[in-house]
């Protein structure tokens, strides 16, 4: 302990408890938005008529508003809730700046808003939990900057010199996400809602990733890790099981996590040493990992008892115990052999839900169970509706990870079955569709107990905010500060250096590697690839369009676009892809699951006809397929006018499109529309179709996969 | 695959970062006591300064 201080010497300071509130508010509320969006898209999958026949509302609109609901607007605002609640106390001291943090929680509420509007409208950069375009993913840095701004102001104005090991995870999150948020979000806009990644290919596909699994390691992990380390212990009146080790698997966590993101990858045509490293890395993670669960659940040593009693034991303990488990999924799915079977199938779902639900909301049911009476002065309402809530969602999880478990493993072994002749066993990937659908219906019914806990959790906080005591005074609390409890030899300036010349100091670096980042990567990207194949050209500006109007429909979310080098994949799809194939592709589409079949050689393996036919009713053409309809393609107009644009941006970025191409290319994408329309008219089209969006998409899908089959280079003149 | 040319330095550059932190906090003292950090947070400060305890006073 420090040394005795006087009395005088002690400031009076109180903590900004009403932020926290907004934010508790928030959580509540986009929690309840995401879960029942989550429910929506999982009923949809099950039965494909709940897309309603609605642009906005399809699967591949809805999937991402929900991931991002979940992980931005639920999660984001729960590690806000919790971050500024405990830093605050940790720290002995006042948040930074009130305005700021409003700031801040009016920023961050308005993004999401403006987020899922734009989602829903089908504005996406095509990249998974990285989908707002450029002016919202400005506005997230902008806010996340604000975020840390007030954050290590925090930590500046201390009366606690020693940082809590839950400070350090908080650190290790906002640095961390900043710099992924930021290099992963790079694009060159088009206009003011379509931009394109500076990355193409391969390229995109590992920064994505890199990206991806770090938003799981700093956004789901490492702050919910922290604030573990902070309720936990308060909650179980005990103190951390090991300090020690909390120390030291933190440390390791946040070194080996950021490798971990090839593991996405395996099989894909990523070079080989780097998905070897990722996979090598991933499982290595598996002991900072459980250093962590581990703590987290001795803590409660000898304080057992209390989880029959106390809600935030029981959901804390659930939790730790789901992060153990996802934990351990983790890395066994990042071995080779096992993702051989596991990607692309549902039992990556299964885990990531185990993830999100098991530990996330769990988690953040636990903090709030322990914030909300303590914040509102008062008890809650009802320790029986919290039994409910901690026995459906324990259920409504199994439910969800069991069925996707045996959804998953199905389709893979299906996926791979060759009879003794060495043929596909299930040449028709709906087959291996119809057989899982009855798991679709049981992870909704999982999906549904889950949201049912949830309205229960906030019955239960609508009741005890509403019965807790009107006058709500901040507590003023006493405490020296540092100077004053420190021993002065030099000590003044350390404290300098942590103040706020540092944060600024670390802000303008960042702007300029931001800076320095958008200068040279174009012109890297613009020269050497690792293979080159000069059968590879760029899409024509119709494919282009095309193309742009798949990654608007999320198709990618349900379909791939790489085949693997396994025998089953070389029969059922072709060859293997390259990465010299993907050179040119802005954003990479080479997706993460296979609802339907991957496409990357669907071009020419069916008549324009049958893809005529399959977007405005799938089911003409496979009579038992789950995919929704999308008869708008066939009214609404290609944008011809955005194309000279679009390759104008596209040849900055070094796909080799010439100044004539760009001057030609409305006249281009308009001659080759009404070369398929023709062609579609002969096979008994009627009305008029040349100008539609239906043309662009077909001539994207029957281009893809055929670069390679050329027998020699051709000028595409089309 | 030239985005390796930023991706690694910007990872190296990244666990040099954390590195360097790490060292700072070590030779500032932050991890010279790792018994009692784990008890601190247990104590709630009072309105007049005093700490009281709110853990178990059962003790390992």
């Amino acid at each position: 302990m420090s040394s005795p201080v006087e009395q005088d010497q002690l400031e009076s300071f109180s903590y900004d408890d009403k932020l926290i509130k907004m934010f508790i508010y928030a959580t509540l509320f986009w929690g309840l938005v995401a879960m029942s969006i989550g429910v929506l898209i999982a009923f949809q999958l099950a039965d494909w008529r709940l897309n309603f026949g609605l642009e906005w509302l399809t699967f591949g609109r809805m999937r991402p508003i929900h991931t991002n609901a979940a992980i931005f607007a639920f999660v984001g605002n729960a590690i806000f809730a919790g971050v500024y609640h405990s830093t605050q106390r940790l720290c002995k001291a006042r948040l930074f700046n009130d305005l700021l943090g409003r700031i801040h929680f009016w920023g961050w509420q308005i993004i999401i808003v403006l987020g899922a509007l734009s989602l829903a409208m089908g504005k996406t950069m095509g990249k998974e939990y990285a989908e707002l375009e450029w002016p919202l993913a400005i506005a997230i840095a902008v806010v996340w900057v604000i975020f840390a701004v007030n954050f290590f102001g925090t930590l500046w104005r201390r009366r606690e010199k020693h940082l809590y090991v839950a400070l350090w995870f908080y650190i290790a999150t906002i640095v961390t996400i900043a710099v992924l948020h930021i290099v992963n979000n790079i694009s060159i806009p088009v206009s003011l809602m379509k931009s394109y990644p500076i990355y193409a290919g391969v390229q995109d596909a590992l920064v994505q990733w890199w990206y991806g699994h770090n938003a799981v390691a700093f956004f789901l992990t490492t702050p919910f890790l922290g604030l573990m380390y902070y309720y936990v212990p308060k909650a179980a009146k005990r103190p951390i099981y090991s300090y020690r080790l909390s120390i030291i698997h933190f440390w390791s966590l946040v070194f080996i996590y950021i490798w971990a993101g090839p593991h996405h990858l395996l099989y894909t045509s990523l070079p080989e040493w780097v998905q070897t490293l990722g996979m090598v890395f991933s499982i290595a993670l598996w002991a900072p990992s459980w250093g962590g669960m581990i703590n987290g659940l001795l803590t409660i040593r000898g304080a057992w008892n209390r989880l029959r009693t106390e809600p935030t034991l029981k959901f804390m303990a659930l939790a730790i115990t789901f992060y153990g488990m996802a934990t351990f999924e983790g890395p066994l799915l990042s071995i080779k052999s096992v993702n051989a079977l596991a990607h692309y199938t549902d039992w990556i779902v299964g885990h990531v839900h185990s993830g999100t639900i098991g530990w996330n909301y769990m988690l953040i049911a636990g903090i709030l169970f322990y914030m909300i009476p303590k914040l509102w002065k008062t008890e809650l309402y009802s320790y029986k509706l919290a039994g409910w809530q901690f026995w459906l969602a324990t259920l409504g999880i199994l439910l969800y990870i069991v069925s996707m478990w045996v959804a998953g493993v199905t389709q893979g072994l299906m996926w791979r079955a060759m009879d003794e002749s060495g043929r596909l066993m299930y040449p028709d990937f709906v087959e291996t569709v119809i057989r899982i659908v009855p798991m679709y219906y049981v992870r909704g019914v999982g999906g549904t107990l889950v949201l049912i806990s949830f309205v229960i959790m906030l019955w239960n906080f609508y009741k005890t905010i509403k019965l807790a005591p009107k006058e709500q005074k901040p507590e003023v609390f006493k405490a020296a500060p540092l100077k004053a409890s420190v021993p002065s030899h030099g000590e003044s300036t350390h404290r300098k250096l942590e103040g706020l010349p540092m944060i600024f100091s670390i802000l303008t670096t960042i702007a300029i590697l931001v800076g320095s980042i958008v200068e040279i990567v174009p012109s890297l990207m613009a020269q050497n690839f690792v293979e080159k194949d000069a059968r590879v050209g760029p899409y024509t500006p119709l494919e282009l369009a095309g193309r742009d109007i798949y990654v608007r429909e999320g198709c990618y979310l349900c379909h791939s676009q790489q085949v693997r080098p396994m025998i089953a994949e070389k029969l059922r799809y072709g060859d293997p892809s390259t990465a010299a194939e993907s050179i040119y592709n802005r954003p990479f589409q080479w997706g993460s699951k296979r609802t339907g079949p991957d496409l990357a050689r669907v071009g020419g393996k069916y008549p324009d006809m049958w893809h005529y036919r399959h977007m405005w009713d799938p089911r003409e053409v496979v009579a038992q397929s789950i995919m929704p309809s999308y008869e708008w393609l066939f009214r609404k107009e290609i944008d011809f006018g955005i194309l000279p644009k679009k390759l104008k941006v596209m040849k900055s970025l070094g796909v080799p499109y010439s100044d004539e191409d760009i001057a030609t290319s409305k006249e281009s994408a308009k001659a080759q529309a009404k070369k398929i329309a023709d062609r579609l008219k002969q096979s008994g089209v009627e009305g008029k179709i040349k100008d539609k969006e239906i043309m662009a998409l077909i001539a994207y899908l029957q281009r893809l996969g055929t670069d390679i089959k050329k027998e020699k280079i051709e000028v595409e003149n089309d | 695959m030239d985005i390796l040319i930023i991706l690694i330095p910007l990872a190296i550059g990244l666990a040099l970062f954390f590195v360097g932190l790490f060292i700072w906090a070590a030779s500032k003292g932050q991890y010279d006591d790792l018994e009692t950090p784990a008890q601190r947070i247990l104590y709630e400060e009072n309105h007049s300064g005093h700490k009281k305890y709110q853990g178990d006073h059962r003790h390992e």
